[in-house]
């Protein structure tokens, strides 16, 4: 296991360390200590190694993130794991706005709850929320699957595209053009794959699918150039 | 970006150290906003005296004699304490409000920072760090107190145009975010003879909270109509004599974190600002929701009032 204490060198040379990692190295264990809230902690990793963060984090941690598994062991702040393209963040405890904001693969897993715009424009990644959602989630979601054990705020999915939502606790408001869906066989198969994934004590029954109606100008041809 | 902290004390214990924790967590701020800072300080030494903080781009000429020249304008003892570009007036509860009509009277070019009886604002133009030295805020006692650091983008960098504003007697607010129907809002508020000094965007915000409780209206019911007639962003958070406030506009994207402890009820923009504080650790930390008003106060228990 190496050790980066934030207490002791700069948030660049803890980023450039973690960013020399190649796909090959035999560092494969990190931890980062004294994390106290700074902002782009292990943002950018492009290799497979397992990053743990012993603390609370600021704006945008583990963005960018490819291949490497982070896991926050306190709650992050604004953007965590925005524009994820693979690889797994894992938040023990609640995450601030636009979690997972247009992320493009990879899975992130918020023990806690979530605040606002979870999930804003997604592009492909997958979220596991094992709390709540705050308002505006999923808002023009592209695709992916955003899965919420507990409640979701107002205007779920407001002008959503191809990703598919899992709510299992209520849902304040749908936002425009967001619809329920049944629940066919495939989904209930790929809850239950994204459930254990993200070691979620809940049964693929218990949720409500809710997609696109396909029903905004963007998606009458007769609106196309 | 804007940077807010606050810091309510449970804990009198920690009285002596309010200064400094406040002027710890304005500093962590200070990249949020380098332009100006300022602090309001709550704390009553006495009901039988209130205080007015009054400030001077030239102290060393107008606070001279100030002492005397409004004593006998006021016919009562007042009594000053300079604090580089401010100077405390202490006057009697009772001459409080005659005292506005009298600093006017021997001094017209002095600007009031605040007034109440345990209300003390101070602000600059400057980081922080420089701000908070200048008055010695590491060394003030309180119950409770906020800070702010700006980055201007609604008016100009001056004094006046610094955060925290005074609203009413042991009033005051500081403001994360833009109001966009401030100037509309500004000419209805003149036109009902409510006192606007800048062009400032939150200074109309508080001037609006000021007119609707010279109208009967509550703080908490201010702030909760705040949301329906202020268009913006605003994060919000309000110091009263006996606690403050906080509110978020219903989009609420700009940033807030609390956290609670048997000792304190604190608020950040960023978790960082609050990292050290006394029992972090196993506070709860939480993200106040939007549209929702929530106040901690020393006279009555914590209440939460839902929006509509």
């Amino acid at each position: 296991m190496q050790t980066l204490d934030l207490a002791d060198i700069e948030l660049r040379e803890m980023n450039a360390t973690l960013h020399a990692q190649a796909e090959t190295t035999n560092q494969t264990a990190w931890e980062i200590v004294n994390p106290k809230g700074a902002h782009a902690i292990a943002c950018g990793i492009d290799a497979p190694i397992e990053v743990t963060v012993k603390g609370s984090t600021g704006y945008y941690c583990a963005g960018m993130n490819k291949q490497a598994t982070i896991n926050i062991k306190g709650s992050a702040g604004p953007g965590v794991a925005e524009n994820m393209m693979s690889g797994k963040v894992i938040i023990d405890g609640d995450a601030s706005q636009y979690a997972g904001a247009t992320g493009h693969g990879g899975l992130l897993v918020i023990k806690g709850n979530a605040s606002s715009r979870c999930g804003i424009s997604m592009k492909g990644i997958d979220i596991v929320v094992h709390g709540n959602i705050g308002h505006m989630s999923a808002f023009m979601a592209q695709s992916g699957n955003l899965v919420v054990c507990g409640d979701a705020g107002d205007a779920l999915g407001d002008s959503l595209y191809e990703a598919r939502l899992f709510v299992r606790g209520s849902v304040k408001s749908l936002g425009a053009d967001c619809v329920e869906k049944e629940m066919r066989p495939e989904h209930l198969e790929l809850l239950a794959e994204l459930l254990e994934q993200a070691e979620a004590d809940a049964k693929p029954e218990e949720f409500k699918r809710y997609g696109s109606a396909r029903e905004l100008y963007t998606f009458k041809i007769d609106n196309a150039y | 970006m804007c940077g807010i902290v606050g810091l309510f004390l449970k804990d009198k214990a920690l009285e002596p150290q309010l200064g400094a924790l406040l002027t710890k967590m304005l500093i962590t701020m200070t990249d949020r906003g380098p332009d100006s800072a300022g602090l309001a300080i709550y704390s009553n030494n006495s009901d039988a005296k209130s205080k007015i903080v009054v400030q001077s781009d030239t102290p060393k000429i107008e606070f001279e004699g100030l002492e005397k020249a409004l004593s006998a304008e006021l016919d009562a003892p007042v009594s000053v304490k300079i604090a580089d570009t401010h100077a405390i007036l202490t006057v009697p509860a009772n001459k409080l409000q005659g005292a506005r009509m009298a600093i006017a009277a021997v001094n017209p070019s002095l600007r009031i920072m605040s007034r109440g009886d345990a209300l003390e604002i101070y602000k600059e133009v400057g980081l922080p760090k420089d701000v908070a030295a200048r008055f010695e805020i590491d060394q003030m006692s309180g119950s409770h107190g906020i800070g702010h650091t700006r980055m201007a983008t609604e008016s100009a960098v001056t004094t006046m145009g610094a955060h925290p504003f005074n609203t009413g007697d042991d009033q005051c607010l500081v403001h994360n975010g833009s109001l966009s129907n401030h100037a509309s809002l500004r000419r209805k508020l003149r036109r009902e003879d409510i006192h606007i000094e800048t062009e400032n965007d939150t200074e109309v915000g508080a001037a609006y909270l000021t007119w609707q409780m010279k109208n009967g209206a509550t703080l908490g019911e201010a702030l909760q109509s705040s949301l329906d007639d202020l268009d913006g962003f605003f994060t919000f958070v309000v110091g009263t004599k006996d606690g403050f406030g906080v509110v978020r506009d219903p989009i609420a994207c700009k940033p807030a974190v609390m956290a609670e402890t048997d000792q304190y009820v604190a608020f950040g923009s960023e978790y960082r600002a609050l990292v050290d504080l006394p029992g972090i650790e196993t506070a709860r930390v939480w993200e106040p929701e939007p549209a929702t008003v929530y106040f901690w106060s020393h006279t009555d228990q914590p209440t939460e009032e839902k929006a509509a």
